[in-house]
């Protein structure tokens, strides 16, 4: 009796092993993908690879939306060059690992011309060298690091791009603000130990800081997803500090401000865009995050008509909901790769990648955009501040 | 001065840790299972709790009794269903049942309302801050500390003063004895979960309130650690847990004070090797050898 019940017990396991690593493979491309993947012919394919889940989902579903309307309008507009577009969506789970596999998948099974994402530097950077290898474009809506497109040695990755600007500059931005607006001599920096986008914005920060004639007085770092950060918020609280910077992720800085707010740092936060998230909110609570400010790629606020144009069209379509930079920059994105392929002419990955490296002044939501010879834009960074819950527009910096 | 208000974040974070461990301790006591599905009993406590706040509009006290009970049936359940049958086997095969309790339920939770975090409502518990010395103080966290020690009062009077608290001590003393004494074995442990369990619970809706942001695969590094501090105050032994608890959470919050935040969850893990090492019977424990 006992010996076929165990004789069963593992052949069923593995049964259920097999159907689950079948299933897994079609699960994750939950996109719409035409039998045929070509992209010769009358569609243009790209990929979307993009964190829709886990711990920085709000920017990848915010990136998704802002794409979604942009290719509407294009596909209803007659496509580019009479082409529609068609994306293929893959969530990476805020994952590099993920995202590399998502990449890989989206490169060697779907054939597309371009991959839009990912949302992070970290999870872009996981999918670079896939991106070279196999010729595909990679355009990254919102990941700021410089190491995305530059590498250590100096050599650009050929395929990436991206649409934001880079920590460099949004660092140095946060940290002018600081010294000249705020007039602040001494600061704190509370950044994620973990994330190339934290460590980068933390040191162009310093440098800028200091650079200004200010101090750093203390600088300390988390691990991402802690959820306790008071004891460290005390020793900042202890080191006087007349402003902190803390560049982290949404899920973190929410708890953070809170906790400082209640640890007694009553002296103003800075992050940057990777702040803007309605969780945010959420978790930190809108008093706490009265006198805090961030660098953001754009404002919903700025009476900028092409902004204003845009924010309408993402109400109408999006039940009323206020686009955020991110959904901005989706946008974007996609406004940038179109701009490409119809200068270049043609669907060839070469073609295109020449293309977007020669942008020139193509005026999008989140700016006039130029690409620099590293791939990076040149473009300018709006400071918000947070006032009961809400982003208000305080300044537009515009690149030197 | 800073180091009061450091402190208190180690008694709180403590607290919550000592409430865990207490059940942690409870059922190693009993039938010598370390329960790793512990640590998601504590979620499923605290997303209970975020619902009756948010859904059912519950004040803070009908939410924690609510979730108390509801992780009360969970433990009694997961010991019915998946320890029970395995109070005769190798210790081995219970342990990595109680691993496989463990993910099941943090994968359901995930299959049925996805991983995203929720975050709990501000305000549950007034949160007045106050000057004491110098540091500022949340009147939060002293409503944690006044929970915990009304729960742990609670406990030792029905551990040593009840019978139900009487048959568990004499159970973990000696179970075939017990039984021919005429205590009813099964339900004893049954009663051992539900009292370990409904800790849990409680330590759920407190995590909830003081940091706020809750998900499935919260319950991991909490448990860990609440397992750690059971060790560390000696396995099986009550007061133990207890202090432990607190230890262990003053410890992790020097250690970031100290400037190496970094390092928080690698001191919980040196400390539990250590005592493995130097005390592996913990601080209450005591030294029994073997006699042939």
């Amino acid at each position: 009796m006992k010996s076929s019940f165990k004789k069963v017990l593992v052949a069923s396991i593995l049964f259920a092993g097999v159907l689950a690593g079948c299933s897994g493979g079609k699960n994750s491309s939950g996109g719409n993908s035409s039998g045929g993947s070509d992209d010769k012919g009358d569609t243009i394919k790209i990929g979307a690879n993009l964190e829709l889940s886990g711990e920085v989902a709000s920017y990848g579903q915010s990136i998704s939306e802002g794409m979604e309307l942009a290719i509407e309008e294009i596909n209803d507009g007659g496509g580019v060059d009479g082409k529609k577009i068609e994306v293929v969506k893959v969530d990476n789970k805020s994952d590099n690992a993920e995202a590399a596999s998502a990449a890989t998948r989206l490169t060697s099974q779907e054939n597309v011309l371009a991959i839009i994402g990912a949302a992070t530097s970290g999870n872009t950077i996981a999918q670079a060298q896939i991106a070279n290898d196999t010729q595909t474009i990679l355009l990254s809506p919102s990941g700021t690091a410089p190491n995305v497109t530059e590498n250590e040695d100096g050599s650009i990755n050929e395929y990436v791009f991206r649409t934001s600007y880079i920590d460099p500059f949004q660092g140095t931005v946060a940290a002018n603000f600081a010294a000249n607006e705020l007039g602040v001599k001494t600061a704190a920096i509370y950044s994620d130990s973990a994330s190339d986008y934290a460590k980068g914005l933390a040191a162009a920060f310093k440098e800028t800081f200091e650079a200004a004639g200010g101090s750093i007085v203390a600088e300390e770092s988390y691990v991402a997803g802690d959820t306790d950060f008071r004891s460290t918020l005390t020793r900042i609280k202890s080191a006087n500090p007349e402003f902190v910077f803390v560049p982290g992720y949404y899920e973190e800085v929410g708890l953070i401000v809170k906790q400082a707010r209640e640890s007694g740092v009553t002296v103003p936060l800075m992050g940057a865009d990777g702040w803007d998230s309605p969780t945010l909110i959420e978790l930190a609570g809108k008093d706490a995050l009265n006198n805090t400010f961030i660098t953001n790629h754009y404002s919903s606020q700025d009476p900028d008509d092409k902004i204003q144009e845009f924010v309408t069209k993402f109400k109408e379509k999006y039940n009323d909901k206020s686009p955020d930079a991110f959904n901005a920059l989706g946008y974007d994105s996609i406004y940038l790769l179109a701009d490409a392929i119809k200068r270049a002419g043609s669907l060839d990955h070469e073609a295109v990648k020449d293309a977007l490296a020669e942008t020139k002044d193509i005026s999008l939501v989140t700016g006039v955009i130029t690409i620099d010879e590293k791939h990076n834009p040149i473009k300018s960074a709006t400071i918000l501040e947070y006032v009961d819950g809400e982003q208000h527009f305080k300044a537009k910096i515009d690149p030197e | 001065m800073e180091w009061i208000q450091q402190i208190v974040n180690g008694i709180s974070l403590g607290s919550i840790y000592a409430l865990i461990a207490l059940g942690y301790t409870m059922v190693y006591g009993i039938i010598k299972l370390i329960n790793f599905a512990h640590g998601d009993v504590f979620m499923i406590g605290s997303f209970v709790g975020f619902f009756a706040i948010t859904d059912w509009n519950l004040g803070f006290f009908p939410a924690l009794l609510l979730s108390m009970t509801v992780c009360s049936i969970l433990g009694v359940i997961i010991e019915r269903v998946a320890y029970k049958r395995l109070r005769n086997s190798t210790r081995i095969a219970a342990l990595i049942t109680a691993i496989g309790v463990s993910l099941l339920i943090e994968y359901i939770v995930i299959y049925f309302r996805g991983a995203q975090p929720e975050a709990y409502p501000k305000e549950i518990l007034p949160s007045k801050s106050f000057e004491l010395f110098g540091a500022k103080i949340d009147s939060q966290s002293l409503y944690i500390l006044l929970i915990t020690i009304v729960l742990m009062i609670l406990l030792q009077f029905i551990v040593h003063r009840t019978k139900i608290g009487k048959a568990m001590r004499a159970v973990s003393h000696d179970q075939d004895a017990a039984r021919l004494m005429g205590i009813n074995v099964d339900t004893t442990i049954s009663a051992t979960f539900a009292i370990g369990s409904a800790l849990a619970g409680a330590a759920g809706v407190i995590f909830g309130i003081y940091y706020i942001k809750i998900d499935p695969l919260m319950g991991i590094i909490p448990g860990l650690k609440a397992f750690i501090a059971a060790v560390l105050g000696g396995i099986g032994i009550i007061p133990g847990a207890m202090v432990g608890g607190f230890i262990l959470g003053i410890v992790e919050v020097i250690v970031s004070a100290l400037g190496f935040s970094s390092w928080r969850d690698a001191a919980a893990f040196i400390i539990l090797i250590l005592i493995l090492i130097f005390r592996p019977s913990g601080i209450f424990g005591k030294n029994t050898r073997e006699k042939v």
